[in-house]
């Protein structure tokens, strides 16, 4: 018995009235944990019922205690009749399981119901005694922590970074069992919801093993998914990047697991020519599985990308031994591994040294119909979901769906290879299913690692210190890998604009974020491309063949939409490339985000040139120079709006070829290239000066306009969908995490391409127009992480669902970011360490969290009084007089602001409020958890990782009328999904959720019998922060602390 | 191309006040479109109409959600559905709570009741206020009545803890379930010229003076049965005051009381003569009314009373404001030197509070 969990119901409150005669409830609850069950006693006309329960204790093996989530259920205790259940709770234990997260879990949980949604809540305490075990063959992996997180967690330190873990387990989707015509809706969707708890348990016990079987203790970059395959069953899916964490000591005391950034960093010195583009072959795309279970195994495996950089020009030979040595050393490391894949997308110091470009693999699946009803039987007992696991079953189906990913994997592998990379870094991995076409996608950013993290070896030493001398900070990243003479695609490299030692290319696509101390001019920006293609209706093979045929040009019509974006931003890189294909009935939908930039130490971009067809029209002509203008004022235009001015540099070194008027667009538009032959798709846009785009049909017309259609944010907002705003970096405490969905229904039924283009794009454009207007309070702010994931639930509807986060900064600061690049990069860097940041934080903190809302004006107000002095004196403050001076500064106003606070508490009051009898407001305030889908809380520090939250829920309707309709219905259940998120980190102790994710909001409607379905995951890292000030005024100052209360445990007074 | 489902979710609720005061005024979603385009939001913020449509729209429905909560308060601060931080919950509140004078002035003192509630079509007419603004007004008050009818204890204390008003809103909640209470009448014609303030005022005092929780009976006395402390008048003090009677009944007394009054103002009163020629009428109006309040019908009438029998001669003469209180004063304090009258302590008890109602009544 390697644990003993104990749990005790303590109360419930705000009950629904589940008897009318008496207008009360009779209440007892369920407690459930693998096949053992305890009741508590009836508690007898309540709605606020305190049980008072004993301890009840479940004997258990860590393996159940990894899979099997607690159940709660409160039940209304019926003489007569059946009891009626009330709602569930399920709560994972898994946060108690290792030493260093929660050690109890307590508080107020949302009682749930699938119909009702959240009715009332009950108070819980769970504990977990683990009792060593030293058995090596044990199933269990309890102590292998999870985080959510794409970084090193912040208070973590990286010892060995191991490489990809990967598993996935497969059941049958009780939604369509036979039973389900016998039972009701209700009782199907809760089997569902723990049958997902208990798989994504079971799920993570697994990889937990693979982690300590390569020696290490956590698992970072943790990213589940659910695949509903319908009736061929439920997939639930994981990767993650295995590591070995050191916890370190001290929070305050954080440092960048290196001293040095630029120590680790190595030159790996090209011998290899350019190319440019996007890569893709089109290898055999259909080929019939023949393995004999895999009768209706259809598998199309589609052309890939491999986005990078692009140019031409002089090659300059140079490199050493040691970039040899290197690489061979990282490649030993790497390739011990099946898979040299990280789902990073941020980085210690030193590790990242080299990116290729973006790597990306889809493939077409015919989804096999499942011969079931054999095991149904067993389903009647939940413990039955266990032995469920399909290989004991239906043997082949969890090896199908490895075998399909573990090919995308190879090919991913080998692009990755042919950009010279031995590793693929911010890696991800997603499904798009419709009825029984599944397109499975990978992507990554091929990249060439230190070794130093991916091993215990000491080997590096001596390489290291000779490789540090010529390394400059900001640009080694952007140094090609590959080899400049043997190029895996025509690209255009020049020497860095940076350092003038290496080549890099002219564009930069990754998939990670921008690396900390990646040298940046201005802002950046989000950029969309955004593309809809029809498709004719069909069955199986016919359908998987045309979607396979129309992928490659989806993925080359985003790639130009990009790259056009791209320019007309005067930008030249793209972080947190995030391309989403979905497929639906009768057509496919293309939505690429990332977050474009100008890097500092490649070409400028150049413009984009439009050339028409027919040259001796004169109207003609005009109008194409019009439109040439138009897009030279936009250029200029957004170079001023986003600050992009760099130093003007003589372009000696490099030799600006003349433009090729070869177009492969418009070949590649008319071409219809038999799809059974092998196709290197090449995606070359053609030279860096001329980027020409040639309006010869309506289609380009069209993408000339919809270029110049995209709205910019009004003043005050930006947004990016990478972690950070390259270029912002004085934000304040006040964040807003929001989810968006919008379904729109396409009216027409003989829609052409363009009007569909045109709609998508409309729709996508208005979704952000709401954005930026319904937080036009927070202005100036930024929208952070915008991840929009687009899906066709039926026929003619698009459903679009976005989640961010709005965070303010300071104005004043933002100002002065012309700064030096050197001074800012090196700001920038310090972001994770916070040493610089601090003092503007925390004069912000304290009085901002204290009215969340306020009206813009008052809040322009005080961030300007706030910061007025700090920002014109933070950079020359070198002197520790200064900075005392600053200090003192900061206490004085922390004094002041506290009336302002105390002034705040009784908002309403006319003096005498508090003195009544009981202040209304003052002792029952729910505690605040902030969300936010970023790995870190802007002024403020994780002190603690409390355990990875992984939710699923399922709400179902038949009066969806009477809830206000669909939006009503879904506004109503993505607040509840907050609530309850909120719920469990409050229970375990945190007051923050980080990295949070909504992997997916699968939402059904059926109008006409007035009902509607949902379903929804979602996870994050449930986080305890502190706020820097607090750590500053309770180091320094003890008087000011008292008057903080506002700040306490993120929670808003007032 | 039509939008099915548009909807915006907060971690930390959005709450416009904005909005928030068009839903309360009970615009439907369209009007409240074309309210906020009026107010130039759209040249402010660079936005379309299609963006306010969708932004009213979800505001409405946060608010629709919220509103179930708003109905007991209480609920509001515990519930884990809405983070909203607790400044913005009590400015939700109050304002959910907060009345229009126009409103109150015409549903005061009537019963709250489901008759009352089919006049509101009336009353929404008659005041421009919106029907849908009048019913959520009226269900506070009726919400409001029903909560603390049955509770012991001060009343403005058991608003403010079932309902977290502030103490200024509180107080009138508790003179509009007073006056629902004792059903006075306040819509007559002559009574027109009072505000709701006139009244609410009036209402505070009689709470601290006429109740039985006034007098401080309540912990000795933990009868269950006992009156609602602080919204029945005290009974026993109504029928005492028929004693009073003798102070216009009898002759002597009479003459004795307007002598003294009229000594210690000579000189004083601008209206002195006409106060002389009226002090027998004023008086016995006074007194009659204190006499009458053993009929519950006679209660509901007191305002119309004190208007006839006191404001409107006082009116007709002119009286400054000053005078009225002058006069008040001494015709209170000179009772005290009646020998012949034993009941001191009651005629303080009814004149104080009268005193304080009548100068609060004396306005145009």
């Amino acid at each position: 018995m390697p644990g003993k969990l104990k749990v005790k119901i303590v109360a419930g409150r705000h009950l629904p009235v589940m008897d009318r005669a008496s207008d009360l409830t009779d209440a007892f609850v369920e407690v459930k944990f693998g096949n053992t069950t305890f009741k508590t006693d009836v508690y007898l006309k309540s709605l606020n019922p305190q049980w008072n329960s004993e301890w009840f204790k479940f004997e258990v093996d860590d393996e159940d205690l990894q899979d099997e989530p607690l159940q709660i259920t409160v039940l209304d205790h019926d003489t007569y009749s059946a009891n009626d259940a009330i709602g569930k709770v399920y709560i994972d234990i898994d946060p108690l399981l290792y030493s260093e997260a929660a050690t109890v879990i307590s508080g107020w949980f949302p009682i749930y119901d699938t119909i009702h949604g959240i009715r009332g809540e009950i108070n819980v305490v769970v504990k977990v005694d683990l009792f060593n075990d030293l058995n090596r063959f044990r199933q269990s992996s309890c102590g292998v922590k999870f985080f959510c997180t794409t970084s090193i967690p912040k208070c973590y330190r990286a010892v060995i970074i191991h490489g990809f873990v990967e598993e996935l387990v497969v059941n049958e989707d009780p939604e369509y069992q036979w039973i389900d015509r016998i039972r009701t809706p209700r009782a199907s969707n809760e089997a569902r919801q723990r049958l997902i708890s208990l798989m994504s348990g079971e799920l993570q016990r697994k990889i937990g093993l693979k982690v300590l079987e390569m020696r290490g203790n956590a698992v970072v970059g943790y990213l589940q998914c659910f695949d509903l395959e319908g009736e061929s069953g439920l997939v639930v899916r994981a990767i993650g990047t295995a590591c070995t964490l050191d916890k370190l000591s001290s929070p305050a005391a954080f440092l960048p697991a290196c001293n040095s950034p630029s120590k680790e960093m190595k030159e790996s010195p090209l011998v290899h020519p350019p190319s440019h583009g996007c890569r893709s072959t089109h290898n055999s795309p259909i080929h019939t599985a023949t393995g004999s279970r895999l009768t209706q195994n259809f598998s199309v495996s589609v052309p890939t990308l491999i986005y990078t950089g692009m140019g031409s020009g002089s090659a300059g030979k140079e490199g050493g031994p040691f970039k040899a040595l290197l690489r061979q050393q990282t490649q030993s490391a790497l390739e011990q591994r099946e898979f040299p894949f990280f789902t990073l997308t941020a980085f210690p110091p030193g590790f990242l040294v080299h990116v290729g470009g973006v790597v990306s693999a889809r493939s077409v699946k015919l989804l096999d119909r499942i011969h079931n009803p054999a095991f149904v039987g067993i389903m009647g007992n939940t413990r039955s979901y266990k032995l469920l696991d399909w290989n004991s079953f239906n043997s082949d189906e969890p090896e199908t769906r490895d075998a399909w990913w573990a090919e995308i994997r190879q090919e991913i592998k080998s692009h990755a290879k042919a950009l010279g990379c031995h590793a693929v870094v911010g890696y991800s991995e997603s499904t798009s299913i419709c009825e029984e076409v599944c397109i499975l996608s990978a992507s990554g950013t091929a990249a060439v690692l230190n070794p130093r993290f991916l091993q215990d070896g000491t080997v590096e030493g001596c390489l290291e210190q000779r490789l540090e001398e010529n390394l400059p900070a900001g640009c080694g990243f952007c140094h090609i890998p590959y080899d400049e003479l043997n190029m895996p695609f025509p690209a255009h490299l020049t020497y860095c604009y940076n350092c003038r030692k290496q080549k890099v290319p002219d564009v930069l696509f990754t998939t990670i974020d921008l690396p900390m101390d990646a040298a940046v001019i201005g802002k950046g920006c989000l950029i969309q491309a955004r593309l809809c293609r029809l498709k004719k209706k069909a069955q199986a093979e016919a359908n998987a063949t045309a979607i396979s045929n129309l992928l490659p040009f989806m993925e080359y019509e985003v790639h130009t939409q990009l790259m056009n974006k791209l320019k007309l931003k005067g930008m030249n890189a793209l972080f947190g490339l995030r391309i989403q294909i979905s497929v639906g009935e009768n057509m496919l939908m293309g939505l690429a985000s990332a977050t474009g930039v100008y890097l500092a130490a490649l070409p400028t971009p150049g413009g984009i040139q439009i050339a028409g067809k027919t040259p001796n029209d004169g109207s003609y002509e005009q109008h194409i120079s019009h439109m040439q203008k138009k897009i030279n004022d936009t250029i200029a235009k957004n170079k001023e709006l986003y600050e992009i001015n760099p130093p003007e540099i003589c372009e000696e070194i490099i030799g600006s070829p003349i433009p090729e008027p070869r177009q492969r667009s418009r070949l590649l538009r008319s071409q219809s290239e038999s799809s059974d032959e092998v196709t290197e798709l090449d995606l070359s846009h053609g030279k860096k000066d001329a980027f020409v785009l040639e309006i010869d049909d309506t289609d380009a017309m069209e993408d000339v306009h919809s270029l110049l259609t995209d709205v910019p944010p009004p003043s005050g907002f930006y947004s990016c969908n990478t972690e950070i705003m390259p270029g912002i970096n004085n934000w304040t405490s006040e964040i807003q995490m929001f989810t968006s969905v919008r379904v729109i229904r396409l009216s027409s039924l003989n829609l052409t391409n363009q009007a569909l283009n045109k709609n998508f794009n409309d729709l996508c454009e208005n979704l952000l127009k709401s954005l930026y207007f319904k937080l036009r309070s927070m202005i100036p702010c930024c929208l952070c992480h915008v991840n929009f994931t687009v899906s066709l639930p039926e026929d003619e509807l698009i459903q679009v669902t976005v989640t961010a986060v709005a965070i303010t900064f300071d104005k004043n600061q933002a100002l002065q970011t012309t700064k030096t690049h050197a001074e800012k990069s090196l700001q920038r860097a310090s972001t994770d360490n916070e040493e610089l940041l601090q003092f503007p934080l925390e004069l912000c903190s304290d009085s901002l969290p204290s009215h969340p809302f306020p009206p813009a004006k008052e809040h322009l107000e005080s961030a300007s009084s706030n910061s007025g002095i700090p920002a014109a004196q933070r950079d020359k403050c070198s002197s520790w007089i200064e900075l005392i001076k600053l200090k003192a500064q900061t206490i004085r106003r922390g004094s002041i602001k506290t009336t302002v606070t105390v002034e705040k508490a009784s908002p309403v009051g006319e003096g005498n409020f508090r003195n009544r009898s009981a202040p209304p407001c003052a002792n029952s305030t729910v505690g605040v958890v902030r969300m936010t889908p970023l790995s870190f809380i802007p002024g403020a520090k994780i002190t603690k990782y409390l355990g990875i939250i992984n939710m699923f829920f399922i709400r179902e309707t038949t009066s969806l009328r009477e809830e206000g309709g669909v939006s009503g219905f879904l506004h109503a259940f993505i607040a509840e999904v907050f609530a309850m998120v909120r719920a469990h980190v409050a229970a375990l102790g945190g007051n923050a959720v980080v990295s949070y994710i909504m992997k997916q909001c699968v939402f059904m409607e059926n109008p006409n019998k007035n009902q509607a379905q949902c379903l929804i995951n979602v996870s994050g890292d449930a986080v305890v922060f502190v706020r820097e000030s607090e750590l500053e005024v309770v180091s320094t100052q003890q008087p000011a602390a008292t008057c903080q209360p506002s700040c306490t445990g993120g929670e808003v007074t007032t | 191309m039509t939008s099915e489902l548009d909807i915006f979710v907060g971690n930390t609720t959005l709450i416009d006040e904005d909005v928030y005061r068009l839903w309360l005024d009970g615009y439907s979603v369209s009007d409240a479109v074309a309210l906020r385009v009026r107010s130039g939001i759209l040249e402010q913020t660079g936005a379309t109409a299609a963006v306010l449509q969708s932004d009213t729209m979800d505001h409405y429905r946060t608010f629709q959600m919220l509103e179930r909560l708003l109905h007991a308060p209480p609920k509001l601060l515990h519930q884990l559905i809405f983070q909203i931080p607790p400044s913005r919950q009590a400015l939700l509140i109050e304002r959910y709570y907060a009345f229009d004078e126009a409103f109150v002035r015409e549903v005061l003192g009537k019963k709250l009741s489901k008759g009352t509630k089919k006049d509101l079509d009336d009353i929404s007419t008659k005041t421009g206020i919106t029907l849908k603004s009048c019913r959520r007004q009226f269900d506070n008050f009726k919400r409001v009545f029903k909560v603390v009818e049955e509770m012991r204890g001060s009343l403005v204390d058991n608003i403010q803890q079932h309902f977290l008003l502030s103490d200024r809103l509180a107080r009138d909640y508790a003179a509009i379930v007073f006056f629902a209470n004792n059903r006075f009448e306040t819509g007559k014609k002559k009574l027109q010229y009072l505000s709701f303030g006139d009244f609410a005022f009036c209402a505070e005092l009689m709470i601290q003076n006429w109740t039985l929780g006034a007098v401080g009976e309540a912990p000795t006395d933990p009868d269950p049965q006992a009156d609602d402390m602080d919204m029945d008048l005290d009974k026993e003090f109504l029928q005492d005051l028929k004693e009073l009677k003798v102070l216009v009944a009898d002759k002597d007394l009479l003459d004795l009381h307007k002598s003294l009054v009229c000594t210690a103002l000579r000189g004083k009163l601008g209206v002195f003569s006409e106060m002389e020629a009226n002090f027998k009428n004023l008086s016995r109006g006074l007194v009659n009314v204190a006499a009458k309040l053993t009929h519950n019908k006679d209660v509901r009438d007191l305002f119309v009373d004190l208007v006839e029998k006191f404001v409107e001669p006082c009116r007709s003469d002119h009286w400054p404001l000053n005078d009225v209180r002058l006069f008040l004063n001494q015709y209170s304090a000179s009772v005290h030197s009646l020998d012949g009258f034993r009941h001191q302590a009651l005629w303080d008890r009814y004149m104080g509070t009268l005193r304080g109602c009548l100068l609060r009544l004396c306005h145009d």
